[in-house]
């Protein structure tokens, strides 16, 4: 109990740490927002809850690191994993995805937390169960007095995660594919009848999130560490987000991410870092807590 | 001790009576469950690299002389595929099976805490290298030893440090404050406990003392309140996923303590993946190869890590880890206690074991009546140019604490 007034008490002796503490919420939230975008489409589209979501997001980390150890500047490992965890997601949204869509919530659900362990075990055989990272070894940014710092690694980062949602966004909005995804998402079986291919948009889908988890991780890999069993983790902040956000809100599912994370940095800062996870699984209930409440029957739809 | 010398005389008439002594050593098995595969793969043959090192100089150097006999070692290993369920049924397998009398350790005090009731209850002399949890050591084995420092003493030493800066600048230890931030789990927590201990005895403050996630990939709260706090000491715990955060997001952030002491530094290789921020901190390390320690098989620290790098190509361009050093001093042990016990019988040589006072290229070796090694201290070695210098303790240091870092 000391321990948390102190911690109050910092906040307050030193309003700048406020600041700090929002900056590096909103920059973690950003990479956390990816991923529940990703989770947001494919529950949307085709109506699967993926449990492997974070374990997405480590792999494509991974191929980043292997392309820095390759000797290639591991700011090209961003658009690398975005194509080759597509690539990696349309292989399994065709061996097992396509065979659960069908069912009902709990086969779906146990085939991703199947596929969520064995990726872990698998990453686990290839790279070892040590954390890496890749270092840029760019500066860091300062201001007030050296309290708020931000390592031009991170906002490199950060703004190609911008991008990259961005991009989606626009894409959904604007491009005929993206169109057929809404549509699919709306009504498949209406699409069907008018002529779209559902089982191409959501193998479309399925590797489109892959893609944009990979990347997220690949950005990950440059300002954190990742290890190959620290899936779990993004997988829970993703539910999270969209569960808090909805799935109509794209854009929404970003904001949510944003706050989540500085949430979570304020929890943390507050309660000790080693209830980081247990902030986040909060946040969950709390989240459901008031969605039960609002109860509003409204259908909500990807838009 | 009549039964002793009446065993030795026996052993000694039984060679003689069977005449033309064969030239060749006989052999004593041991058994060893260690992690081949999973988690702990890495560190697994580590171990097994240095038992069977130790085993070929033991045997250049003429083998184990019991009475006028001479045996080499052989170990039958088991892959527990570093899961301890696997290791207990390994060791029953061993033991019943295998009939193996004398046991060499597993990998991690995870694996060995598995073990260890299963050599209790046979009553098997088991010398372990790789588990340091104290955990091991107050559950009253009597058949149980360890050659390595225990946990706790992983960091102690730092504070020790800490307070000879601090007398050393006129200052009275307790003006010391201190910052912890360890993982929760029983290790790090172990060497959290070490610490308190000794700040404590110092009557120093600890103003931060916190812990990392499981899955920790981001300290920055922690290091924000450390720079709003300015503690003299910061130590760091929580295996190489910590060191490597902490490592650089200390240097991100620009986090300025006097010192800064952590565990897993090598395993995270903080000097290779993050450079300059890894610049003048305190690592602690069970052994270094350029320590004073010496002894007659293997000769001095650093003899015993160019023949090993000799002997295993894959380690030829690498400092070997202290993992493979300590497996070595295992074997070492029972060396000397079968030749002290004069006999193959599984007590003698567990109080044989138990009266153990070496000196190793390891450190030197006395076990406590619990079992852990109480003769040799745990190292710390400052980073200084990119290098592990060895700055405590100081009778064995080969360089001067940079203090404080800037």
């Amino acid at each position: 109990m000391d321990e948390i007034l102190f911690n109050i008490s910092l906040l307050i002796d030193y309003p700048i740490v406020n600041l700090k503490i929002i900056i590096d919420g909103v920059m973690i939230g950003a990479l956390f927002a990816l991923a529940a975008y990703g989770l947001a489409l494919v529950w949307g589209v085709m109506n699967v809850k993926n449990l492997a979501q974070g374990d997405f997001v480590i792999a494509g980390g991974y191929v980043a690191l292997m392309l820095s150890k390759a000797g290639i500047n591991p700011l090209f490992g961003v658009p690398l994993a975005f194509v080759v965890m597509w690539g990696i997601g349309w292989v399994i949204y065709k061996v097992i995805i396509t065979r659960v869509i069908e069912r009902d919530l709990f086969t779906s659900l146990l085939a991703t937390f199947g596929l969520a362990i064995m990726m872990a075990q698998l990453m686990n055989l290839m790279f070892g169960s040590d954390a890496q990272s890749v270092n840029l070894g760019y500066d860091t940014l300062r201001f007030a007095d050296g309290i708020i710092d931000v390592p031009i690694a991170k906002l490199i980062g950060v703004g190609m995660a911008a991008v990259l949602a961005i991009a989606v966004v626009l894409f959904m909005k604007r491009s005929r594919m993206g169109q057929a995804i809404r549509a699919t998402a709306q009504d498949a079986r209406a699409a069907r009848v008018l002529g779209i291919d559902t089982e191409k948009v959501y193998a479309f889908t399925f590797g489109l999130n892959a893609a944009i988890c990979g990347a997220a991780g690949a950005i990950i890999v440059m300002i954190w560490v990742i290890q190959p069993f620290y899936g779990i983790g993004y997988s829970v902040r993703a539910f999270v987000i969209v569960t808090a956000a909805g799935l109509g809100n794209l854009p929404g599912v970003i904001a949510a991410g944003l706050g989540f994370g500085a949430a979570e940095q304020y929890g943390a800062h507050i309660f000790g870092d080693g209830y980081k996870q247990a902030i986040a699984v909060i946040l969950l209930l709390l989240v459901l807590f008031f969605r039960l409440l609002q109860q509003r029957r409204n259908r909500q739809v990807l838009k | 001790m009549r039964t002793t010398l009446f065993s030795v005389a026996t052993l000694a008439f039984g060679a003689l009576g069977s005449s033309a002594i064969a030239m060749d050593c006989e052999t004593i098995t041991l058994g060893a469950a260690i992690s081949l595969t999973g988690k702990y793969s890495t560190d697994g043959v580590h171990t097994q690299k240095g038992y069977e090192f130790a085993i070929q100089k033991i045997k250049d150097d003429g083998g184990v002389k019991i009475g006028d006999k001479c045996y080499n070692f052989n170990v039958v290993y088991y892959d527990d595929e570093s899961k301890g369920d696997r290791g207990a049924t390994l060791a029953e397998r061993l033991i019943n099976q295998d009939g193996v009398q004398y046991m060499l350790g597993p990998y991690s005090s995870g694996l060995t805490t598995a073990i260890a009731p299963v050599t209790e209850k046979y009553e098997i002399p088991m010398v372990e290298a790789e588990g340091a949890s104290r955990s091991l050591f107050n559950k009253g084995y009597k058949n149980l030893f360890a050659v390595l420092s225990t946990s706790e003493q992983y960091l102690a030493s730092a504070i020790t440090l800490a307070a000879e800066m601090a007398k050393a600048e006129g200052k009275d230890p307790s003006e010391v404050t201190v910052a912890i931030a360890v993982e929760n789990d029983p290790f790090s927590l172990d060497v959290r406990a070490g610490v308190v201990d000794d700040a404590a005895r110092f009557g120093m403050k600890i103003v931060i003392d916190e812990k990392l996630p499981r899955d920790l990939s981001d300290m920055t709260g922690i290091l924000t309140k450390v720079k709003l706090v300015k503690p003299d000491v910061l130590i760091v715990s929580g295996h190489a996923k910590g060191a490597a955060t902490a490592v650089r997001q200390i240097g991100e952030q620009g986090v300025s303590v006097p010192m800064i002491a952590m565990t897993h530094c090598e395993s995270a290789d903080v000097v290779g993946n993050f450079g300059d921020f890894a610049e003048n901190l305190l690592c602690s390390t069970q052994w270094s190869e350029t320590l004073t320690y010496e002894d007659p098989i293997f000769g001095t620290a650093s003899n015993y890590h160019e023949e090993f790098k000799a002997a295993n190509a894959d380690y030829a361009d690498k400092t070997v880890p202290y993992q493979v050093a300590q497996a070595s001093a295992a074997v070492y042990v029972f060396k000397d206690a079968f030749e002290r016990a004069g006999s193959l019988d599984k007590a003698a040589l567990r109080d044989a074991i138990a009266a153990t006072d070496l000196m190793t290229f390891y450190g030197g070796i006395k076990f406590a009546p619990e079992g852990n090694n109480i003769a040799k201290p745990m190292v710390l070695r400052q980073i200084q140019g990119g290098e592990y210098k060895v700055v405590a303790p100081s009778a064995f240091a080969s360089d001067k604490l940079v203090w404080p870092r800037p």
